[in-house]
């Protein structure tokens, strides 16, 4: 939720405007059939926004349920070995169901109970937000449908399974090139043949307004932590945040409550893939330009007449051409930077954390990681960097026991 | 006045509604929808609807997604989509053309310069699907200054209040999405129908077009004397895709697809 300062007319975070807008990014390009019930969404949002009750149920909910708030690790051994900077993990993959996801989800289902919906689409990608969303579906006894892209369903079955043990329909989208775009896709033409009773669980900080600011919103909880937490630690703000990003959930949750300390560096890592000029990648605000996919307006991976191109990344959770639009704008005015990260460095990442910290990260913050390998041995040592572990990294160990060579 | 009134009111005369066929652009190929698009009007066509190939097309069925795709794979861009209609325009000049399609491409080619070039391929109207009345303002003052209606969506979703706000600026007709689902999965009843247009009739005096889930003769028949148009779509590509033998034009590809045409347009006739 938005603190009171976000208010504020000089501050960074009382975005967006009243058309969703972020800057140019953001809005609501969503067919007329679904127009209504995005106003609706936004209605129903905004009333529990001004209602104790709901802040309270989803404070009960953070607490009791996903295990917040998450710590905050001084990563010793990782600091000593990159001789650098102080390196703080913020450890989200310690949350119920393994992932920043469940802050997100917990919000927006009781928001669809709210509202009276009886039945929960929602889209995924590696598998943590539809894991997420089957969790709370089980919780409250909601159908539950899942679409997920048929080249993700193969390289996730681990978290298919647990989906399926958790009561929900997993359905494998084979359109394009079966990953989370697809699946996107697919959950939009779903929710538009059954407005009645469905909610559409949107997992990132994108999709038309108010679904950027909403999920922002709920993980928020994540950087107001980090706020409290390194200050007690360190008796002031960190001089660097990083994170991963595919859509930039877990970002734009850690970098928002920053947003108006001018002196915190945010820095969003997007999945570099085979290299940022290799066109395989999944960097859309280093290689993509504005355009308008999914109900937003926002950087997109497309090719010069305006068709969108496929994402590539080793990591699932990244393979997306398009970006949160909060981000697109954050990157504009230059408030946040954007950096890229490739399979092979986060590879690299992802065993040094497990070596040196005992913490097995999923390949997205991997590629946070690795960039934090890159800045680290260059900061002085009184500087403190704060990274987000957004999930922990066992549904990736089959991919990258492949890619060591390793026959499971 | 633009072809689009005239059409509507010469029907109007006859005292029936008009059929509207759809095409995907470049489906399986740039020489065969073209050469299609060329010889609907003969078979029936009263309005045309081109649909633009989109990699992400959200709200369309499997039928126009693999149309979309094919069309994508023959090489189609919206330059490419205009061109077809220049083409076409060579030999007729009275059949509306309206083009369907998704933003991003728009947003792409330059909102000012596509509605320029478009009217001066001789595109009469477009649909912009992911383009509510609340993100209008991207294309119409460019869509008004060169003279291209845009299309207005109104669905069961709408509430009336809604439809006083969508169709305020409305031009050319409306375009009813008589079902709450994806193109070519479902239909609405006659009951619906009858019940769902005096309430869009009520707040504009722009003839009104019925699209999504009309496949059948009747269908087509029942929802022109209810609107004033029918839209038949996926029943057609499905008729094409048919035909095709890997993903290529056949020799079967036309006729077949103009003879349900006739049957279609026969029947808003009768």
């Amino acid at each position: 939720m938005t603190t009171p300062s976000s208010s504020l007319p000089n501050s960074l975070r009382s975005g967006p405007d009243e058309r969703g807008r972020f800057g140019v990014f953001g809005g609501r390009f969503v067919a007329e059939t679904l127009m209504p019930l995005v106003l609706e969404l936004e209605e129903a949002y905004r009333a529990a926004q001004a209602d104790p009750a709901f802040r309270e149920e989803l404070d009960y909910y953070y607490r009791d349920y996903v295990g917040r708030p998450s710590p905050l690790w001084f990563a010793k051994r990782l600091t000593e070995e990159l001789g650098g900077a102080k390196v703080y993990l913020k450890r989200e993959e310690l949350n119920h169901t393994g992932s920043h996801k469940l802050n997100n989800v917990m919000g927006q289902i009781l928001l669809a109970r709210r509202m009276g919906k009886t039945r929960i689409v929602a889209e995924t990608g590696a598998g943590q937000h539809g894991v997420a969303t089957a969790t709370v579906c089980a919780l409250f006894g909601l159908k539950c449908v899942i679409y997920m892209g048929a080249t993700d369903v193969e390289r996730q079955k681990p978290n298919v399974f647990r989906m399926h043990l958790l009561g929900a329909e997993v359905k494998p989208v084979t359109a394009g090139a079966g990953t989370l775009k697809d699946a996107m896709n697919e959950a939009m033409r779903d929710w538009v043949a059954n407005v009645a009773d469905t909610y559409f669980l949107v997992g990132t900080v994108a999709g038309p307004h108010p679904y950027p600011e909403m999920v922002r919103d709920f993980q928020s909880i994540i950087g107001t932590e980090v706020k409290e937490q390194i200050v007690r630690a360190e008796g002031r703000l960190p001089d660097v945040i990083v994170a991963a990003i595919g859509g930039g959930s877990n970002a734009m949750g850690i970098f928002h409550p920053f947003l108006d300390d001018a002196d915190v560096r945010l820095i969003g890592v997007e999945a570099a893939g085979l290299g940022l000029d290799s066109g395989k990648t999944a960097a859309s605000i280093s290689r993509g330009r504005s355009g308008v996919l999914h109900g937003n307006r926002t950087y997109l991976l497309q090719d010069k007449h305006g068709q969108i191109e496929e994402a590539h990344s080793i990591s699932a959770g990244l393979d997306y051409p398009g970006i949160g639009p909060e981000h697109s704008w954050l990157n504009d005015i230059g408030r946040a930077e954007y950096v890229g990260v490739t399979d092979q460095e986060a590879l690299d990442a992802f065993q040094l954390l497990t070596r040196t910290e005992g913490i097995i990260p999923a390949l997205e913050c991997a590629h946070g990681l690795a960039h934090v390998m890159k800045i680290a041995p260059e900061m002085p040592k009184d500087k403190i960097i704060v990274l987000n572990v957004s999930g922990r990294g066992d549904k990736d160990i089959f991919t990258v026991a492949s890619h060591l060579g390793v026959n499971l | 006045m633009s072809r689009i009134k005239a059409r509507f009111e010469a029907l109007k005369k006859e005292g029936r509604g008009a059929l509207i066929p759809y095409l995907q652009a470049f489906d399986p190929d740039y020489e065969t929808s073209l050469e299609l698009l060329k010889a609907m009007p003969a078979a029936g066509a009263d309005l045309i609807e081109i649909g633009v190939p989109f990699s992400d097309p959200s709200a369309d069925g499997p039928t126009i997604q693999a149309a979309a795709l094919r069309g994508l794979k023959a090489g189609a861009t919206l330059g490419g989509v205009l061109e077809m209609v220049r083409s076409f325009r060579e030999t007729d000049t009275e059949t509306p053309i309206i083009l369907m399609g998704y933003l991003n491409p728009i947003d792409s080619y330059g909102p000012a310069e596509f509605c320029f070039d478009a009217v001066q391929a001789g595109v009469d109207g477009i649909i912009v699907v992911d383009m509510p009345t609340e993100e209008a303002d991207l294309l119409d003052a460019h869509a008004r200054a060169a003279g291209l209606d845009i299309i207005s969506l109104v669905a069961p979703t709408t509430s009336r209040t809604r439809l006083f706000h969508v169709l305020k600026d409305a031009s050319g007709f409306v375009y009813y999405v008589s079902i709450t689902g994806i193109t070519g999965t479902g239909s609405a009843s006659q009951a619906q129908l009858e019940e769902a247009l005096p309430k869009i009739r009520e707040v504009t005096d722009l003839p009104v077009a019925i699209g999504f889930g009309i496949s059948t003769p009747e269908q087509a028949r029942t929802a022109s004397r209810i609107g004033d148009a029918a839209v038949v779509a996926s029943a057609l590509i499905k008729t094409m895709a048919g035909t095709l033998s890997d993903g290529k034009a056949t020799g079967k590809t036309l006729p077949a697809v103009l003879e349900q045409l006739m049957a279609l347009s026969a029947a808003v006739r009768v």
